[in-house]
């Protein structure tokens, strides 16, 4: 059993504008002392996720839907007693900045202080111990000097080491990071990310890093969820995610990134603007920007598939795909009388190159599942027959 | 993407300081030394990069250059001429602009996209009537990829993406040959990023511009430029060409820059060996004696807190402050 199982979570905000269903759908599983990361665009539904996880969502957030279990228990439902505990005890948060989660009017040590007595069984002797020797783990010098000073006396490397100490302190069985270095310069990140590799490995603990620097991902995680418009595309170990990409989004960012390759030649950018979830499509949320999107992708949001045991995604390509490959199979769905094979029906690709995609892989417009899947070219031999 | 025909300066910066006074104390003022005595050329149609932690002066550098802070001492010299008296910035300011981080902060909300675009155009005079100044905007449109209907659409009305497009058109509007472009793609989501950097290749092209390039992602900075310069508490640490300060990093800071920049592949990342630095930037308000990175540099010396190393050509276009860059990288 994994430590964290999160199923088919639904989070919406309930705001005057109307309904904004930031997650619609996530899945994940993480296991005891890996590291999962969750990357997306701005504005994709990471941090909700990670609110949702540990319940703290602004007023008119709610969780609608969905499952998340730690080690078995459900937490949908489970009150806010349980959270509690769950908060000071079992996973700990660190934010985005800073600033904004330490207490500017209080000295360090109070603040750390404060963690370590609410959460823990400590002492006021053994608690300050506990301080000084967790500000040592994440190399602050001088932690004695350090506890009676003020958070703006320290630089944002310091401050967020800082939210690293204080996150652990309570020894968490899950650390939620999110965004933990985007504010930093990348000596100081990477100062950070190589402390939260140490730590980990030590302490045994398991790490959810939300960010949206690839790069970060790649050095860090065990496992990938890319998100888009609050669900996941893609979810799969690391080199499943970057070699293997089954997500037209996935596979988009990963051709728009510039790497050592890339010197003195064009980027691939993915074309149009980001989502408004305001106005989700109806199919595919991706199916606006993607230069492959067939028919089916703007009437029917793709289902989860399993790509191999360590991968699944949710593309309708992947289906042409797999009906492409199994001969037999598809020749079973082209022989249905699907009303329009003839007649390829395919979004109008977006550029010249993309219609080489689409051209192999258009789809019929049948609207029930058993047969929404997108014809291949043995569906002419079929028609033809 | 370095052709032969970069060989002359369109700028040469000649011991460039900017000292801020900070109060720090009653009737006390200490310099902040954002820039401290900076050397470097940018060639006709070329992409310099310029990269270093926050607070390390690129933005200063960028500002006084363009003269926007009036420089505490140094020269500026452009196309061959040294900027000394009003009269030539005056000149300078027709050739030369800036695109800003903030796509957002950094327009109007209030003015449509033709008055954002028009305004420089209005305060230069730049057309003879009407007609003339419609069709330049509609030109300057075209150019960075927004189309006609968008004329007459209120700025916050678009996305990061495009607002920094507006930016870009409204910049190009004085023709300028010039430009200092400040983390021009900071802002962005990495989806969007990638449009106007090419973007930026492609004007580049079409106009002949000549850039200094600001960034913090030294992966985007390798991507577009020639040349980068690598700054340290306002001092130039390093300058070679994209691939050789890459591939053949000499100043120890470098090396730790590069080093910690997180690669988009999960392969080379976990082999990747970090050069970790201890230890925080120092505030300028109280740099170092000597070499500035001497207080987080592992190869320090004594020698290194007398005396300032100089900024030498160690190989052919590769130029190194450091006391100790041949020991170090032989
Ligand atoms: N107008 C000013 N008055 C006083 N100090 C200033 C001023 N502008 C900049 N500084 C200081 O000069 C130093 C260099 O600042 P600058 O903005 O050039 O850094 P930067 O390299 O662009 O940093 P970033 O990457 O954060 O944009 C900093 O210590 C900054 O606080
Ligand atoms: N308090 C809130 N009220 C209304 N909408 C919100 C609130 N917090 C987040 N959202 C919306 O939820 C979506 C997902 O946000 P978030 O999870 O913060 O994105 P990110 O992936 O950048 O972390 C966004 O559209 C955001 O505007
Ligand atoms: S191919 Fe269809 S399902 Fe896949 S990302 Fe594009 S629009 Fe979505
Ligand atoms: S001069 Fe000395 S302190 Fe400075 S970089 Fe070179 S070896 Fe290090
Ligand atoms: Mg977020
Ligand atoms: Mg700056």
């Amino acid at each position: 059993m994994a430590l964290l199982e999160v199923k088919d979570l639904h989070t919406s905000f309930f705001t005057d504008a109307g309904e904004v269903k930031a997650v619609n759908g996530v899945s994940f599983n993480l296991d005891r002392g890996k590291v999962l990361g969750i990357v997306g665009e701005s504005g994709s539904g990471k941090s909700v996720t990670a609110y949702s996880i540990m319940q703290i969502l602004a007023p008119a957030g709610k969780i609608v839907s969905g499952s998340i279990k730690l080690d078995g228990q459900e937490l949908v439902g489970a009150g806010e007693r349980v959270m509690r505990d769950v908060r000071g005890n079992k996973i700990s948060i660190i934010f985005q900045d800073p600033m904004t989660s330490l207490n500017p009017t209080y000295t360090i040590g109070r603040q750390l202080m404060e963690a370590i007595l609410l959460h823990t069984n400590r002492n006021r002797q053994e608690a300050w111990d506990r301080a000084i020797e967790m500000l040592r783990l994440v190399n602050i010098n001088e932690p004695e000097k350090r506890m009676k000073q003020y958070p703006h006396e320290h630089s944002g490397g310091m401050r967020q080491r800082i939210m690293i100490a204080m996150a652990l302190a309570c020894e968490p069985d899950i650390l939620i990071a999110d965004e933990p270095t985007t504010a930093l310069d990348v000596t100081i990140q990477a100062q950070i990310l190589e402390l939260m590799q140490k730590l980990q490995k030590e302490m045994g603990m398991a790490i959810i890093m939300i960010t949206h620097d690839l790069g970060v991902v790649a050095q860090m995680c065990d496992e990938i969820v890319v998100m888009y418009a609050g669900s996941y595309c893609e979810r799969g170990t690391a080199d499943e995610i970057f070699y293997n990409p089954r997500h037209e989004y996935t596979k988009g960012l990963l051709r728009s990134i510039p790497t050592v390759s890339t010197m003195g030649q064009k980027l691939q950018p993915i074309t149009g603007t980001p989502i408004d979830l305001l106005n989700l499509p109806e199919g595919c949320p991706f199916a606006p920007r993607c230069d492959a999107a067939m028919k089916i992708c703007i009437k029917k949001a793709p289902e989860s598939m399993d790509i191999n045991e360590n991968h699944k995604a949710s593309c309708w390509m992947n289906v042409a795909d797999q009906a492409k490959q199994g001969g037999a199979q598809s020749a079973s769905v082209a022989a249905q009388p699907s009303s329009d094979s003839s007649q390829p029906d395919v979004v109008q690709p977006a550029s010249a190159s993309s219609a080489v995609q689409t051209a192999d892989s258009q789809t019929s417009d049948s609207s029930d599942t058993s047969d929404a899947f997108p014809q291949t070219d043995s569906t002419d031999k079929g028609g033809a027959q | 993407m370095t052709s032969d025909n970069n060989a002359t300066p369109l700028i040469e910066v000649r011991n460039l300081k900017e000292y801020f006074p900070i109060n720090t104390g009653w009737f006390r003022t200490t310099p902040l030394k954002a820039v401290d005595d900076v050397s470097f050329d940018i060639m006709k149609g070329e992409t310099l990069g310029l990269v270093g932690e926050s607070g390390c002066g690129k933005t200063t550098v960028g500002r006084t250059i363009l003269f926007l802070y009036e420089p505490t001492s140094g020269e500026v010299i452009y196309d061959g001429k040294p900027i000394k008296t009003k009269e030539d910035i005056k000149q300078y300011r027709t050739k030369s602009t800036m695109v800003f981080q903030d796509p957002y902060s950094s327009l109007n909300p209030r003015m449509t996209v033709s008055d954002i675009i028009g305004e420089p155009l209005d305060v230069h005079k730049m057309y003879a009537n009407a007609a003339e100044r419609e069709e330049r905007i509609l030109e300057l449109m075209d150019h960075v990829g927004l189309n006609s209907e968008h004329a007459s659409r209120y700025a916050h009305e678009f996305s990061g993406g495009q607002r920094q497009r507006i930016g870009i058109a409204r910049s190009l509007a004085i023709n300028p040959e010039f430009i200092v472009c400040d983390e021009p793609v900071s802002a962005l989501d990495v989806s969007i990023q990638a449009q106007v950097i090419n973007m930026f290749d492609e004007l580049q092209d079409k106009l002949g511009l000549t850039y200094l390039f600001i960034a913090h992602d030294l992966l985007v900075v390798r991507h577009i430029s020639d040349r980068i310069a690598v700054m340290y508490l306002g001092k130039m640490v390093e300058l070679a060409d994209a691939d050789e300060i890459y591939e053949h990093p000499l100043h120890p800071y470098t090396k730790s820059l590069i080093s910690a920049v997180p690669i988009p592949d999960p392969k080379i990342a976990r082999s990747n060996q970090r050069i970790p630095l201890v230890g925080d930037i120092p505030s300028p308000l109280n740099a170092p004696s000597g070499c500035p990175f001497r207080t987080r540099c592992q190869y320090a010396t004594d020698a290194c807190a007398e005396s300032m190393p100089t900024f030498e050509e160690i190989s052919s276009g590769h130029f190194v402050a450091c006391h100790r860059v041949n020991e170090i990288n032989d």
